[in-house]
């Protein structure tokens, strides 16, 4: 299936009077991939999922059907699905859309979804931000209960389920996965050693799915029309690598930044980034060029204008020295912007959301941010240069050195800042000027 | 007297049957405090702990871990707004529009103007890059906001409150 043909299938409702509603859901097919799910077994859900190749949308990309079969078998006692509504990542902000303009497609996914790893009980984890979302999706909620579709006997099939929605407080780590769980067990957020996986012991110790709200709302129209169909778009396997499991089906690409038309695209899986901003974004502003460009939110790091080729699906960011694909959130800087600023803002974002647990990503990513207020403030000396790189390689799970990925995340923008731009560090660094832009501090 | 409001005991009681556990109601519990105070004393804390069958440093140390909870001496204005200074919206002015917007009523980011009206935050991304730069007020996100949209949405009288 090539762009051009492409018809949105998650944002396909968006814009439509009165989206939100359970009666024009209903009208266009809504709750009949619910129905068609409830007269399978649930392994048979489970097998439609893996078949499809829908990999998880939230920014690692693991196989969801794959995920869900961790589960144990003959698990007596509860098993929870919980769903990662805590969308932070620098760019992103393909759930927010889904969710406020569309939460019955998301909240079908669900009810698909705990039906399949048979959870009994789904909590909603939402980022206390989003305050239109959890409006829309309470009231979506209440619409359920009163028609059957959450509760005791759901459309008489005797299966039972509640969803409890659970606003968080404004913290960057509760979008990890363990993060997650212990913020909604009333903790603090910090991410838990694995193993134990989720799968096994995770929300209240009990065995426990956690899946982003994107990967939810793929459910419900892979129920409707096949695993075929959802592998009939995005990129195959690469044959020459039996680890690579694909990059299929619809794909939300969010746009920001220095571009004409900042917005929400849905398309194949796969399509370049050049193309993304030229054909669907209006091209970069102001008739300037791309200097650098984020593939899918800022802890994947930097591509050159030169890298805009690459394929925007699992694997294209990666062969560009990327961390991967990440949450396919584009952010676009112009060839006015320096990337010493820019590095800037990334470390201080890290710094300010690394939950403190492990010190080499506590105190990485608050030296680095000093490093670069010092080069900012014209005090830089080149040496500085490999010393925020010798912090990047320090950090993170691919070290080893920490307990979640947030760090890699820390790492990989100056990874890629330096050793695609490392010539604008040391020229900026020689001149000795100051930044134009000195950010404020906050008081606390 | 207790420092929870009937209305906040009953929040906190109905969230009780939703969780395994009684510490799973500390944020649900700490939210509807702090939207009816503007902040979480220590002895609502210790009065949620009693509660949910905690130390109230249980409390303490979840509502602390969170950037978001203010203690007693240092509450919130009527209202809040947090301008986001992330990277999509600092490429559009995200940076400028908080520097701005400090100067006109003279605090910096964290602090409440003098007449406990409006405190200032900075926020790392609110999820809204598409309308940078974007402000949350409270817990509504505006996009694409000038510092006159700002100012306007500071000054509007009856702002959305929250409700649990």
């Amino acid at each position: 299936m090539s762009p051009t043909e492409f018809k949105p299938v998650l944002l396909g409702r968006v814009g439509k009077p009165d989206s939100q509603s359970l009666a024009t859901y209903r009208a266009d097919g809504g709750y009949e991939a619910l129905a068609k799910s409830l007269k399978m077994a649930n392994t048979e859900v489970i097998d439609l999922v893996k078949n499809s190749g829908l990999r998880g949308r939230g920014g690692a990309g693991f196989p969801t059907g794959l995920k869900w079969t961790f589960l144990p078998k003959d698990v007596q006692g509860p098993i929870y699905l919980c769903i990662n509504g805590d969308e932070s990542e620098p760019g992103t902000f393909n759930n927010r859309v889904l969710i406020e303009e569309d939460p019955h497609q998301v909240l079908e996914g669900i009810v698909i979804s705990s039906f399949a790893t048979r959870a009994t009980t789904a909590y909603f984890y939402l980022r206390y931000e989003y305050g239109r979302c959890y409006r829309a999706l309470q009231k979506a909620v209440d619409e359920m209960y009163a028609n059957n579709l959450l509760g005791k006997n759901i459309l008489g099939s005797g299966y039972d389920l509640d969803i409890y929605l659970h606003r968080g407080a404004c913290a960057y780590i509760c979008g990890e996965e363990t993060g997650l769980i212990e913020s909604l067990e009333g903790k603090r957020a910090w991410p838990r050693i694995k193993p134990p996986f989720p799968a096994i012991e995770g929300a209240f110790r009990r065995p426990t799915v956690v899946n982003n709200v994107e990967t939810m709302a793929c459910i419900p129209h892979i129920i409707n029309h096949g695993a075929e169909w959802f592998q009939s778009m995005g990129v195959p396997k690469d044959p020459n690598n039996p680890r690579d499991a694909g990059s299929y089906g619809p794909k939300l690409y969010c746009i920001s930044g220095h571009v004409n038309k900042p917005g929400l695209v849905e398309l194949p899986m796969g399509i370049s980034a050049r193309d993304l901003i030229d054909q669907h974004a209006g091209g970069v502003w102001k008739g300037r060029k791309a200097k650098a460009v984020i593939p899918g939110g800022l802890s994947m790091g930097f591509m050159t204008n030169a890298e805009l080729d690459t394929p925007l699906d699992f694997n294209g960011p990666g062969r560009v020295g990327c961390l991967g694909l990440g949450t396919a959130a584009v952010v676009v800087i112009d060839d006015h912007t320096s990337m010493v600023d820019v590095l800037y803002n990334a470390c201080r974002f890290f710094a300010h959301e690394s939950c403190g647990q492990c010190t080499p990503c506590r105190e990485g990513t608050a030296w680095s941010t000093k490093i670069l207020e010092r080069i900012r403030e014209g005090k830089g000396k080149l040496s500085d240069i490999d010393l925020l790189m010798e912090i990047a390689n320090s950090i993170g799970t691919i070290p080893g050195t920490t307990i979640c990925g947030l760090a890699d995340g820390a790492a990989w923008p100056i990874k890629t800042a330096i050793n695609k731009f490392r010539g604008e560090f040391e020229e900026y660094i020689k001149s000795g000027r100051r930044s134009e832009s000195l950010a404020l501090a906050g008081a606390h | 007297m207790s420092e929870l409001s009937e209305n906040a005991k009953q929040v906190i009681a109905e969230h009780l049957p939703r969780y395994p556990s009684k510490q799973a109601v500390t944020l649900p519990a700490l939210h509807v405090v702090q939207q009816e105070r503007r902040y979480v004393s220590n002895k609502a804390m210790e009065e949620i702990a009693e509660l949910l069958e905690l130390s109230p440093a249980q409390i303490s140390d979840t509502a602390s871990f969170y950037g978001f909870f203010r203690t007693e001496d240092n509450p919130l204005g009527q209202k809040r707004i947090w301008v986001c200074r992330s990277l999509p919206c600092m490429l559009r002015g995200g940076e400028e529009l908080l520097a701005a917007l400090c100067e006109k009523y003279h605090i910096v980011p964290g602090q409440t103007t003098a007449d406990g009206k409006l405190t200032i935050e900075l926020a790392e991304c609110l999820g809204a890059c598409d309308g940078a730069p974007c402000i949350l007020l409270e817990d509504e996100l505006h996009l694409r906001c000038s510092l006159e949209d700002v100012e306007r949405i500071a000054n509007e009288p009856n702002a959305p409150t929250k409700k649990a």
